[in-house]
């Protein structure tokens, strides 16, 4: 019995023990574990309440699934979304064109001007976009460069201004792309082998960049699927972002609808950025 | 003509001088190292033979052609980076590949070749791998394979084993002179290790603040270095101010104990010289006859595995460092304890110009 007692009260301190003192490090750890978790849970109910809610919303109609069937049915719910689907792939690949190169040149030989060219990227930031598409028809609504007077000119003008709002999001995952690799080694490399320019920016630097193209290239796509203003004021209205606000002026449960489709379609490709991302070989070797 | 020929090389970055009045005659199948130290202009003026660096003046021949403002992927000319810069993208056989293809050569031509190169690199079975899954040693054999799958006229190699550990370092530097020999190819290897160019070259450059300091054999450069920056580079060394006594019989004293050279010198007698003098030319004891003789006391002793090494002071501020090679049978002398050693007179060196001021610095160690 005795011996019982003397087992417990050797447990009892063994549990002192394990328990963490107050100021010690265990102890810290564990309340800096109890604050990340407040914290992720916190930002989680955030995030999917207002997701929940609009969930919840959409389906009030009798029958359930109705606000869904009629969007899916609405031709001009099909046809702006290829409407922004085809601007987004044309503002990826056009402002591709012109970050990839940039950033290449200037991470090569002119690595002291990437503070002004970062800073140049940011403008999209700084100047709001109902500014910057009252500066585009201001100037290119007149002589000599009428661009909108024809459905063609305002829909170059749209692309254009969102390859411009893209820059930010694009410039810094070149670049961080780019980082991450010996670009100047890289490059020396295959200049040695023969190789010129173009076989340079194709077969080498454009491979090992795959993962950080496709995540600027998300970024341009989820930018341009929700923009309204610009194509607000440009008339285009067969963008996605004025398809969604024309509809939640003339309809209740469906603009939820669409909501909820959007991001959904957001999600995947977002999944499929990852899946592509994780398929990627390309690791950094070699000695820095 | 010599194969590869640097005339009147320069090279500025703006105000800074980074190569200055560079010559250097390259004879076919020669292995050619630049050492000196960080900053020397070695790497610079290994990127101006690449193409990577367009000199602000002179010439570069290669094969008698003009190549000086030539791209440096119409040069001909392969490289090996010290840090691979192995394409992450592409696996060993594609890697080494790359310039075959660059060339447009037949594909069953690139396979063949391919395998040829990764056999003389010893990485036969690792085309299919790519580089992460490679050590430090194999991705270098990788990147000395592709600048040579594609038969360059010249292998330039920059600092190739400097981020190996030291083991792999000594076994890749002896494959690298191998294969340099078995094909014959001329090769300009920058190193700042002069170990490394002692062991590799046919001739060394030892640079320093863009100058060339001096061209020699290994065996040239070692032990009849031109200027004090070489004697002090290369090597240990022990800087003496030595004080004339005769100009003309090459008689010297140090510390009031004197002792003879084998030349004569050119100061006049009162004068103060430096000598270089290298630690195994230093024996304990009288040595054999006609040997100088120098008394001191034991400043240090440093055990290094197979040699030992010894400070000998011979006066305040004269230290003289000695190496002996390890053996059971060693008697160490005591801290202290006063002592004998002798050099013969030809092992001095008189020196023209010293970079350290030789009052306080007198056993350098490169």
């Amino acid at each position: 019995m005795s011996g019982g007692v003397q087992g417990l009260g050797r447990l009892g301190i063994m549990a002192s023990w394990l328990k963490p003192r107050p100021g010690s490090e265990g102890h810290r750890r564990r309340r800096g574990s109890l604050v990340a978790w407040v914290i992720l849970i916190a930002g989680v109910v955030y995030f999917l309440v207002p997701l929940v809610a609009t969930f919840q919303f959409s389906l009030r109609p009798t029958p359930t699934t109705l606000a869904y069937t009629n969007v899916l049915n609405d031709p001009k719910f099909s046809g702006s979304l290829l409407y922004s689907f085809t601007v987004a792939i044309i503002t990826i690949f056009a402002s591709l064109a012109i970050i990839v190169p940039t950033a290449f040149w200037v991470r090569l030989k002119v690595p002291h001007l990437r503070t002004a060219v970062e800073f140049v990227t940011l403008m999209p930031f700084i100047i709001p976009a109902v500014i910057l598409v009252f500066g585009v028809i201001r100037v290119y609504s007149a002589k000599p460069f009428v661009f909108t007077r024809t459905e063609f000119g305002s829909d170059a003008l749209l692309v254009a201004t969102y390859v411009v709002l893209s820059f930010p999001y694009m410039y810094r995952a070149v670049d961080t792309g780019l980082a991450a690799i010996d670009v100047r080694s890289l490059t020396e490399a295959a200049q040695s082998l023969g190789a010129g320019w173009p076989r340079i920016i194709v077969r080498v630097i454009l491979p090992n960049l795959r993962t950080a193209l496709l995540s600027g290239a998300f970024l341009t796509f989820a930018i341009v699927l929700g923009e309204y203003t610009i194509a607000s004021f440009l008339a285009r209205n067969d963008q996605f972002g004025v398809y969604l606000s024309l509809l939640g002026q003339n309809k209740a449960f469906e603009p939820a609808a669409v909501s909820l489709i959007s991001f959904g379609l957001t999600w995947l490709a977002m999944i499929v950025i990852a899946l592509i991302g994780r398929g990627s070989r390309v690791t950094v070797v070699g000695a820095r | 003509m010599s194969f590869l020929e640097l005339t009147g090389i320069q090279k500025h970055f703006g105000p800074v001088v980074a190569v200055e009045d560079f010559n250097l005659a390259a004879e076919r199948g020669e292995f050619v190292s630049f050492l000196g130290p960080s900053g020397c202009g070695k790497t610079t003026t290994l990127r101006m033979i690449a193409g990577f660096e367009i000199p602000t003046a002179g010439t570069i021949r290669l094969d008698g052609g003009d190549i000086t403002n030539r791209p440096p992927n119409r040069r001909n000319v392969g490289m090996v980076f010290q840090s691979y810069a192995l394409f992450p993208n592409m696996n060993v056989a594609d890697n080494v590949g790359f310039g075959l293809k660059v060339r447009k050569r037949p594909s069953d031509q690139i396979k063949k070749r391919v395998g040829e190169l990764l056999e003389l690199v010893h990485l036969g079975k690792m085309g299919p791998r790519y580089p992460y899954q490679l050590s430090g040693g194999q991705q270098q054999r990788v990147a000395l394979a592709r600048a040579l799958a594609f038969e360059p006229e010249v292998l330039l190699l920059d600092e190739p084993l400097s981020a190996l550990d030291a083991k792999i370092r000594v076994s890749l530097r002896q494959e690298i002179r191998a294969i340099q020999r078995q094909l014959g190819i001329t090769t300009v290897y920058v190193t700042h290790d002069q170990e490394e160019a002692l062991s590799l070259s046919d001739r060394i450059v030892v640079m320093s603040e863009g100058r060339i300091e001096q061209i020699g054999t290994p065996f040239d450069v070692y032990n009849f270095p031109t200027t004090g920056f070489v004697a002090s580079f290369v090597g240990t060394l022990n800087v003496l101010p030595a004080a004339v006594v005769e100009s003309g019989s090459g008689r010297l004293s140090v510390g009031g104990q004197e002792f003879r050279i084998s030349r004569p010198v050119e100061a006049r007698a009162g004068e103060t010289i430096s000598l270089a003098l290298r630690p195994e030319m230093v024996t304990l004891g009288t040595g054999p006859e006609g040997s100088n003789v120098l008394r001191g006391t034991v400043a240090d002793v440093s055990f290094l595995g197979s040699i030992v090494r010894m400070r000998i002071r011979i006066v305040d501020g004269v230290v003289v460092t000695l190496d002996v090679f390890n053996e059971p049978t060693l008697v160490l002398p005591q801290l202290q304890e006063s002592i004998t050693i002798s050099f013969p007179a030809e092992g001095p060196l008189v020196l023209e110009s010293v970079p350290v001021p030789v009052a306080d610095v007198l056993a350098l160690e490169a």
